[in-house]
């Protein structure tokens, strides 16, 4: 198999979207940590 | 007053408590598979006489459709379910599985023309195939700015609704390359045309690994949703509890 650089193009494409898609993913739960350690921070207040 | 616990709910809550434990297991077997199949693809699959190695982009470009499809149906079920039975478990699947479906049909999107261009010399045309699978991917992109950007309390009903006319549109897009005629090549399950076995296992293989990751992407997306919707109630009760909070 040669790199042929459309299959190339394909692939990473691919794997770009799914790799930024599950940075998103864990990006909203470490905000959503920090929301859940200020509401417990208030309770205990 | 006894708390009766829905069915639905329970079972959701008792997969979600096993899969908390199972999640790093079957995210390193994920894992594994999505590198066999890539091998599969890359290596094992036989080269395609007249197009050559770009060819071999359809065993990410056709997994991706498959899984994409299989997503919107499960959340035309879910919203189904949330219609009759206002489940809030089926509106977190139903959401879940459009988001996650957007993101394949987005690479189906984008993987297609990559492979139209050193194939028919075009990166897009407008065949039935190609525009009602765009059209697709507009409506469950317009019913997740709906559910993002709508804040009423009949959000996840039009939502919903939405949902379920957004999944008529599946089985035309699938069924297109039949009742007309297209530039789409025919389709590889029931197109009658053949196949090298080699190659349709690594189809196979690339679509039972991308459906597990579909899997793990989507039930991490739940966890996220149920613990969002766990916060923002016990901001408003807390802004109910105190006013001054609320009002900041």
């Amino acid at each position: 198999m040669t790199a042929n650089p459309y299959l190339v193009a394909a692939y990473a494409v691919t794997w770009i979207i799914h790799i930024a898609y599950i940075s998103t993913i864990v990006s909203r739960y470490s905000r959503l940590k920090r929301e859940i350690a200020e509401l417990n921070k208030k309770n205990r207040s | 007053m006894k708390n009766r616990k829905r069915p639905g709910i329970s079972m959701i809550q008792s997969l979600n408590d096993s899969m908390k434990k199972a999640f790093p297991i079957l995210g390193v077997l994920t894992a594994i598979l999505l590198s066999y199949a890539l091998y599969q693809a890359l290596v094992v699959a036989p080269t395609e006489k007249t197009m050559g190695d770009v060819q071999r982009i359809f065993y990410y470009h056709v997994p991706s459709a498959w899984t994409a499809f299989i997503l919107f149906f499960i959340n035309f079920g879910a919203s189904v379910v949330y219609l009759i039975k206002r489940n809030p478990a089926a509106d977190i699947v139903a959401l879940v599985c459009a988001e996650v479906g957007v993101v394949f049909c987005t690479v189906v999107l984008i993987t297609g023309p990559i492979w139209a261009r050193p194939v028919w010399g075009i990166w897009w045309t407008w065949d039935m195939r190609l525009t009602s699978t765009l059209v697709l991917w507009l409506i469950y992109v317009s019913y997740l700015f709906l559910r993002r950007f709508s804040s009423g309390g009949q959000t996840p009903t039009l939502a919903a609704a939405l949902a379920v006319l957004g999944a008529l549109c599946v089985p035309f897009v699938y069924f297109s390359i039949w009742f007309f005629r297209t530039q789409h090549p025919q389709p590889v399950m029931g197109g009658g045309g053949s196949i090298d076995p080699r190659m349709l296992h690594a189809l196979l293989i690339n679509w039972l690994a991308f459906s597990c990751f579909a899997f793990l992407v989507c039930w991490s997306r739940y966890r996220l949703e149920t613990l969002q919707r766990e916060v923002d109630q016990s901001h408003a009760l807390q802004s109910l509890l105190d006013p001054r909070e609320g009002a900041r």
